[in-house]
């Protein structure tokens, strides 16, 4: 991961650390910290394609206002990757498009 | 399904402005529910490495996310009078039943009856218009600072900062901070926008602050690898040769819009303020708006320093618990006014005392 | 600063955040007194009226004359001035400075506050910056301190003392 080694004024304070997917691809990140900055960590800097230009988008604001960053999540489109935490065992996904939404709840 | 939450205050906002408003108010006696959307309080603040100019009763040559932390501090000091509700997002008001609905997460929802209501949204970083502007790299300087300052994630190798306000400097000297190259700071304007010492900390570490040049497009192949700056003459029309600047950031720094929607939906009197970057609420001295009910405080009323916002947020609570029936001390409201415009007397303060005097009323009618 | 630039560069320059010449609330210290001066004089480099005062309330001896308003630029009595660098570790700017021009025939030692890593640690060589990031000179670090415990260190280099007008930050060279 590329975290920030060594800070003149902060010190970092991580969750655990935990396993999660994206495309299928096993990551590791910090239980409790957004969705998009544990990717971004993992160099992962696309998050969706866009439904009519197939243009690629990362986030923008990554304070949940922007719509940028939207993903599936556990078969959830459209989540605000940049304001949910993460957590262990998480399947994410690049979202193509708008999103399906799922017929079933979970 | 039809969760109902009462309280006496609402704070929809639990960064500068909302803080200390539901600090002010809960210090009265209010009982405060405070929503924010993001995992933790505190807003910009934990954001903010650096220190806050000002006075000290500003917390000045304090770092801001101490100031968030000394602001927690307060309002647990004051019991269980505040309850803050992180990740949690104010979805919509509805005038005629008088409700908000929020959403926990993307899949919970309540709604929430309250006396009394302080808007403290904040704001939301605008994009200038350039090819590729959407491509991922390109980044909002506050995305760019909750990267690494709150989850020390490095942003980039190499970043190109658009924009010499404030936030493009303070951003820029965090970069550096955290280990980040930058390219250079570009500035459509004939000089920096931000406090001459932001740029002179930056400057001397070697930062180039390109004064009239600012981005012509962006390019990469599906992420960012580079940008094309070029200068701009006193009409701001291109001129001289184009630069390719290689970077896999580029950082925008070119101003915050108000968040306002909620104003909308309740119908509060709204001006198009460009000194105050947007359309902001009509608001009297106690920061009250049109609606008789709901107050605003902070970036939402206007883009300008957390300083001020802190003291809005101050005098919005505590107008708010005064209308709520609770005994305040008459005497803090005139302090935070004095404090207030002393931050706002400077030359850097001079256009926000432009928007302020177009928006602030005598008084509302009973 | 050399003469070669006419006063519209020297104009744009400083509205980038690059001081040029003496201004308001940027000057420097009396020379006769500032020779003589064990400790050092205060500079503070701060030219534009914004709302910000520790320089002032931080200072022990009063040097920094009280502000009457907040946006007010500083002015230091140089009567009062004992070199301490408290505000060198205060100001949010970053912009004070503290020059003792006793230390040598030809060095001076600045005092600089600095929040970078990495640190710079005590007889070390480091690279001395002038207002616009380029490399001028070689200096030795004498002290580092932090005195408010805030992670802002304030490093004394001592620097050839003809830069002691241009230089104020240092690079540190692993």
């Amino acid at each position: 991961m590329e975290l920030i080694q060594k800070h003149p004024i902060l010190e970092f304070r991580h969750g655990n650390e935990v396993t999660f997917t994206f495309d299928g691809q096993e990551m590791k990140g910090f239980e409790g910290e957004p969705i998009a900055m544990a990717l971004h960590a993992n160099d992962v800097r696309i998050y969706r394609v866009t439904p009519e230009m197939k243009r690629p988008r990362g986030f923008f604001c990554a304070i949940g206002k922007c719509s940028s960053c939207f993903m599936v999540v556990d078969g959830v489109p459209n989540v605000r990757t940049c304001v949910t935490p993460l957590e262990p065992g998480m399947k994410v996904e690049t979202q193509h498009g708008k999103g399906l939404v799922p017929l079933e709840a979970k | 399904m039809k969760k109902m939450i009462d309280t006496d205050l609402l704070v929809i906002g639990g960064g500068a402005a909302g803080l200390c408003a539901a600090a002010e108010a809960a210090g009265a006696g209010a009982r405060v529910t405070v929503i924010e959307s993001d995992l933790h309080a505190g807003g910009q603040l934990v954001k903010q490495t650096h220190k806050f100019f000002g006075s000290k009763d500003e917390y000045a040559g304090t770092r801001g996310f101490k100031i968030a932390d000394i602001l927690l501090d307060e309002i647990n000091s004051l019991g269980d009078k505040v309850e803050i509700r992180t990740n949690t997002t104010v979805t919509g008001y509805y005038p005629e039943e008088g409700f908000f609905t929020a959403m926990k997460g993307e899949e919970e929802y309540y709604r929430i009856k309250a006396k009394k209501t302080v808007v403290a949204t904040g704001a939301q970083e605008r994009l200038i218009p350039f090819p590729n502007n959407d491509l991922p790299g390109v980044y909002g300087a506050g995305a760019v600072q909750t990267l690494m300052n709150v989850y020390g994630v490095v942003p980039g190798k190499k970043v190109l900062m658009v924009g010499a306000g404030n936030i493009g400097l303070i951003v820029s000297y965090q970069l550096r901070q955290a280990g980040v190259e930058i390219a250079a700071v570009v500035e459509a304007m004939p000089k920096v926008g931000g406090y001459w010492v932001h740029a002179a900390k930056i400057r001397r570490l070697g930062i180039p602050i390109l004064l009239r040049h600012t981005i012509v497009e962006a390019f990469g192949d599906k992420v960012i690898e580079g940008a094309v700056i070029q200068e701009l003459d006193d009409k701001f029309s291109l001129i001289g040769e184009p630069r390719t600047i290689e970077c896999d950031v580029i950082c925008m720094a070119v101003g915050l819009t108000p968040t306002t929607e909620l104003f909308w939906q309740a119908d509060a009197r709204m001006l198009y303020c460009p000194q105050l970057c947007g359309h902001v609420p009509y608001r009297d001295e106690t920061m009250r708006t049109s609606h008789p009910d709901i107050w605003v405080a902070g970036d939402a009323s206007g883009i300008e320093e957390a300083s001020a916002a802190m003291v809005e947020g101050r005098i919005a609570g505590h107008s708010a618990a005064k209308a709520l029936g609770l005994p305040v001390r008459e005497e803090s409201f005139k302090e935070y006014w004095t404090r207030l415009d002393h931050l706002r007397a400077g030359e850097v303060g001079e256009k926000i005392r432009g928007g302020i005097c177009q928006v602030l009323v005598d008084g509302w009618e009973a | 600063m050399g003469c070669t630039c006419n006063s519209s560069d020297k104009e744009k320059l400083f509205c980038s955040g690059v001081l040029v010449d003496n201004r308001p609330g940027a000057v420097l210290p009396p020379q006769d007194a500032w020779e003589k001066k064990k400790g050092g004089y205060v500079i503070i480099e701060c030219p534009q009226r914004i709302p910000c005062n520790p320089c002032a309330t931080s200072c022990p001896t009063g040097a920094v004359v009280p502000f009457v308003d907040i946006n007010d630029v500083p002015a230091i009595d140089y009567d009062k001035c004992t070199g301490c660098a408290l505000c060198v570790a205060k100001c949010p700017g970053l912009a004070c400075f503290v020059v003792d021009l006793t230390y040598g025939a030809d060095e001076a030692v600045i005092k600089l506050p600095y929040e970078l890593e990495p640190k710079p640690v005590k007889g070390a060589r480091v690279k001395c910056l002038n207002r616009v990031g380029d490399e001028v000179s070689d200096g030795e670090v004498f002290a580092v301190t932090e005195p408010l415990k805030d992670h802002t260190t304030v490093v004394s280099v001592v620097i050839p003392k003809k830069l002691v007008g241009e230089i104020r930050a240092i690079k540190v060279v692993c």
